[in-house]
Parts: structure tokens; sequence; C-alpha cells
């Protein structure tokens, strides 16, 4: 029994002066290298080669799905991320728990590429623009097929008036469902009034018979295989659905919906803001902003990259919507701990339904 | 004292096995029941373990339960008549339908699940082929009918195998003698062959019973976020919802749940010992 526990012991020590190890590498690395933390297939990873070639900074990449699992990963500690590239909301909840460093913006070379538009945007969500760097943006709207759907789409209404049934393809995130209900009756997607989520609740749960499937990466292809006839999607993925399938279209419903903003920003772990704000200004430069515009396909707020966009292009929907679509959507943002938890509630018992 | 020296040694080889426990194991539990236990400003909770009884969580886990118990039966029910097809036949062949059956587990979980997802969908192989006979499309995509599929295609080889080593210990003299004393067929295998793969019967049960209960992927899946079974509900609070205590508590509820159940199994096990896999 005795032996036993010292092996016990052992195996303990062995472990603990592994993880140590591993701690130490870590911090005397960190001086000449950069850990980035990014969504899935959201930068051309030559750009992050050709940022290396050109100053000697190592980049060492992560990913994640959703801003709540970048968020929980963040939180947990296990690595320190210097840089982050999140969405608005998420932005806001980190800048008010004071998990970002302040970016001197004005000293960024390429800072003016990104159209005031949307500096402006930003501030909504980073008042003065102290904390991060727009990235890309997009609207979340439908993607239908036009050779099934013969009435105009406009309007949120075609998920809720039942004609479709089976055919409708929702997101499966939180707060993407419940806007697509709060918009349509009318209230902001950012509402804290528990009488206008539980009217949206109505909504849903009246429509979950008529949804197909609840889905987040896959209702592009479901759309494209034409397994369903129309989903609520976000622009950049309803771009890349109309190159595989002439007969998709998008719309942003006149009801308004959400315009959402992806920004990147640097976190209190960052010991080398030099290095950072390099990167980011890195970022904004031209013919890297162009590079990754080609790989990714969203909205880009760069204007150096919009000016040089094909007409063709420039006319869709998906990639530049036009100013007045966009006349009623709004930028998601933090909401409060308790509207938070109702809503994971309701969610929750939509699916149970 | 030779002896107690190669005793050491062998103490010795269990080290990496008491690493691998430890750190993937017993300290993750630990986090989990400290998770579960302890609330926000440090004080004892007991609200995050009865969160269970929130009709919401409770429905998760009753349809949780009618699946892994219907898959459980469904396996037992595919695996015995292939058992026994196999005993009878002659070694080679065996050994070859064996591998068969284990063959598609070289093959990524997720993906065979993708695979399914696509032979089930709306304009998948299945209503193509049933189209092609001119029946109606069958709507199981999305169904709690289609997670029963999956999971039931994903845990039969862990029924089969048990069950195949236990029937095919059996003693032939054993059944030549019932066969000699005028047991009929059902006979045999009512008073012989089912006491006797009792063992292989209770650890495929728990092989198949325990995964198909807390798996979360085949509801991902095959279920079209529509279903919710409670590993679902899990995998929100942590990843989602960031409401670790909630997903620790809900976790602890579910081992409890797991545990009651194997109980219950284990209770009929007449030699006890033999079936404990762990």
């Amino acid at each position: 029994m005795k032996k036993r526990l010292i092996s016990a012991l052992l195996a303990g020590c062995v472990l603990i002066s592994f993880l140590s190890g591993c701690g130490k590498s870590q911090t005397k690395e960190s001086k000449n290298s950069l850990t980035l933390f990014n969504y899935g297939e959201y930068i051309d990873p030559d750009v992050l080669d050709q940022f290396t070639e050109e100053t000697g900074i190592e980049i060492k990449y992560e990913e994640a799905l959703t801003p709540e699992e970048m968020y929980t990963k963040y939180k947990s500690g296990a690595i320190k991320y210097d840089l982050m590239c999140t969405s608005d909301y998420m932005i806001q909840k980190l800048i008010s728990e004071e998990e970002l460093q302040k970016i001197d913006i004005n000293s960024m070379q390429y800072k003016d590429n990104i159209d005031k538009k949307y500096w402006d945007l930003s501030a909504e969500i980073d008042p003065g623009n102290q904390y991060s760097v727009p990235y890309f943006w997009g609207t979340l709207g439908i993607l239908y097929n036009t050779k099934k759907v013969k009435e105009p789409v406009d309007s949120w209404e075609v998920l809720f008036h039942h004609e479709y049934s089976g055919e409708i393809i929702m997101q499966n995130s939180i707060r993407d469902s419940y806007l697509v209900a709060l918009k349509y009756l009318g209230y902001s997607l950012n509402t804290e009034n528990e009488s206008e989520l539980r009217e949206a609740q109505d909504l849903l749960l009246k429509q979950k018979k008529d949804v197909q499937a609840y889905l987040v990466d896959e209702a592009r292809d479901e759309i494209v295989a034409e397994n369903a006839i129309m989903a609520v999607i976000y622009s950049g993925e309803a771009y890349l659905a109309e190159e595989y399938n002439p007969d998709l279209a998008y719309v942003i419903p006149k009801e308004g919906s959400n315009l959402w903003l992806d920004s990147w920003c640097v976190t209190k772990y960052c010991e080398n803001m030099d290095a950072a704000q390099q990167f980011l200004d890195f970022l904004c430069r031209a013919d890297i902003a162009q590079k990754n515009f080609d790989y990714i396909y969203y909205s880009t707020p760069n204007k150096a990259v919009i000016d040089s966009l094909s007409e063709e292009d420039k006319s869709n929907e998906a990639l530049v919507p036009a100013e007045d679509a966009t006349a009623n959507c709004e930028i998601s943002k933090m909401q409060s701990a308790e509207t938070t938890k109702l809503m994971n509630m309701l969610w929750k018992e939509l699916k149970a339904e | 004292m030779e002896k107690k020296k190669r005793l050491n040694k062998r103490t010795w080889l269990s080290a990496p096995y008491l690493i691998w426990i430890v750190g993937f194991t017993i300290i993750p539990l630990v986090v989990i029941f400290q998770d579960a236990f302890v609330n926000a400003e440090g004080s004892f909770t007991m609200d995050n373990i009865l969160a269970i009884f929130n009709p919401i969580h409770m429905k998760s886990m009753i349809l949780s339960l009618a699946i892994a118990a219907g898959c459980t039966v469904i396996c037992i029910l595919l695996a015995y008549p292939l058992v026994l097809a196999l005993r009878r036949l002659n070694m080679g062949r065996e050994g070859f339908l064996v591998f068969g059956l284990i063959l598609p587990m070289w093959m990524n979980f997720i993906l065979r699940l993708l695979a399914w997802q696509m032979i089930l969908s709306k304009n998948g192989i299945l209503n193509m082929i049933l189209g092609f006979f001119g029946i109606a499309p069958l709507p199981i995509a999305n169904t709690w009918l289609s997670i029963l599929i999956g999971v039931v295609y994903d845990y039969l080889p862990f029924m089969i195998l048990p069950l195949y080593n236990a029937i095919s210990e059996i003693d032939e003299d054993i059944i030549e003698a019932a066969k000699d004393l005028g047991a009929g067929g059902f006979t045999v295998f009512k008073k012989i062959i089912l006491p006797l793969s009792m063992p292989g019967l209770l650890s495929g049960i728990v092989m198949v019973f325990v995964p198909s209960m807390t798996s979360f992927v085949v509801a991902d899946v095959l279920g079209g976020g529509k279903i919710q079974l409670i590993g679902n509900v899990i995998e929100q609070e942590f990843t989602k919802n960031v409401d670790w205590g909630l997903g620790s508590g809900l976790s602890v509820s579910l081992m409890i749940f797991v545990l009651i159940s194997m109980a219950f199994t284990m209770k009929n096990d007449p030699e006890g010992k033999e079936s404990a896999i762990w």
C-alpha cells in the first residue's frame, strides 16, 4: 500500500514538473512572439507567414468557433493570448471586465485605410475607439432559393407564416435566433425587456415545427444542396453559397437585422505592445487587407479594398450592402447578466419543446 | 528478497496508468465536484445539483434515458442472433465476420455520423432509393429516430464483442448434453446460453448504455439542433452560457443517474465480479 502511495506521489511530481516546465518555456519566448486567437478560417495563413518574414515576430495561432467559446477559453487562462479577434458584444464585455489594453490607434500608419464609417460603428461598442480595430463586418439575413420561393422576400415574415414548413433553417445560436423574432416584432435586438423576449419566445415556439434544423456552419451547405429552401445566415456565408448555386439570393429583411462587426483587440496579458500594434497596423495595410479579403470574402471596412472591387461585387447585397438596406440594422451589444440568463433558459425551453 | 524486488519493478509498471488516472480522471472529477458544489461567492450550494429537477432539464434527461434504453435493447436484439450465428461458423469465416464488424470503427466517429446525416437527409441516399421504388420520402432527418439510428450504429460493436467473447467460451458439450436430455432450441437458449453469456451481456449493456446516455455529438449532428439531450444542455452550459457551476452540477446529477441505472443492472448479475469492466 505504502509503495503504491509513493509511486502515486512520484507520478504527481512528474506531472507537476512537466506542467511547470511548459509554463516557463512560454514566458521566455513571449518577447519575440505573439499568440493570436481567432475564429476558424478567418485569416489568410500566408498573411501570418508574411508578417513573421517582415518583422521576425513569431506567430502562435489558435482558433475557436463562437465568441462564447473564445471567452470561455480566454477566461480559463490556460493560454495567455496576446491578440484576439472577436465580435462586437464580446469586445464590449471584455472592455467592461477590464480584460483589454488600450491601443494607440493614432500612431498606426494605415489606420486611415479603415473607412471612418466603420470607426464610428465600432465606437458604439468601444467608445472613442480605444481598444479595438475593425476587421470584417456583415449582416444577418435570409438566404433563399429563388426557384422555390415565388413571392418576393423582403421580410422576416416568410419564416413565420408556416407556408414553408420543414424547409426553414434557423441559426443554432441564442442571440441570432432571438434577434430574428425580436426584429420581426419591431423590438430592438438588444432589448432587456422580459415581456418582449417572452413574446419572441412564443413566436419561436410556434415556429419550431416548421424548422427543419437549427444549424451554424452547415446551414449554407444544406441550402446549396437544396435540402431546405431558406436559411437565416450570415452575409459572408451567403456570398459563398451564391457562388456555388446561382439560384440562391440573399436579402436583409426590411424590419432590420443585426449588423455585426469583428475586431482585433489586445488582451491584458500582452507584454509586447509594440509587436501587437505592428500586427494590427499590418492587417490594415492595403495589400494585406486585400489578401485576407480574397481569402474570407466577408464585407471589409478597408477603403482601399472596397475601391478595388469589381462592379459585380460592389452591387452584391451580401458583400456590400446598400446604405438603406442596413438603415434598420443594429449592432449587438452586451446584455446584462440577468437577460443573458433569461435568454439561455428560454433557449433551452425552445430546444426541449 | 528476490521476489520482493520483482514486485517492486512491477509496481513501477503501473506508473503510466497512475499518471493517466490522476491527471485525467481524478483531478478533473475533483474540479467538477468543486464547481458543482461551490457557488460564485465561494460558499456551499446544492442549487446546481438540484437544477436537474427543473422541468426543462428533466425533459432532456428523460429523453436521454429513453434513447439510451432503446439503443441498448435494440443492440441486444441485433447482437444475440448475430453472435449465435457466428458461433456456428467455422473459424476462418468467423474471424472475417468479426473483422467486418470492427472495420467501421477504424474510421472517425464524427465522420461516420456525417455519413448518416447524408444518408438520412431529405434529398439523401435513403430517400433517393425509396423514391426510385415510388415510395414517399421518409422524414427521418433531425428527429429522435435518426439519433437512435446513430447511437445504435455507433455502439453496436460494443455489444457484439463482449457477447461474442462470452458465448464463444460456452462449452459445446453442455449444449449437446442439454439437447440429449430433450431440450429444444429455445430451452437451450433460455437455460444455458443466456445465463452463461450474462457476464458478456452485462459488459455490453454498460458499454452501450453509458455512452449513449451521455453523448451529445450524435444529437448535434443527427438531431439538427432540434432535439436536446442532457449532454447537449451540459455542453451548452460550458461553451455558450459560461455557467460552469450549472454544467458541473448537471454532470454530477447525470453521473448519479448512470450509477443508479448501473446498480439496477448489476443487481441481476449472478456472478458479479466477471461483468465489472472497470
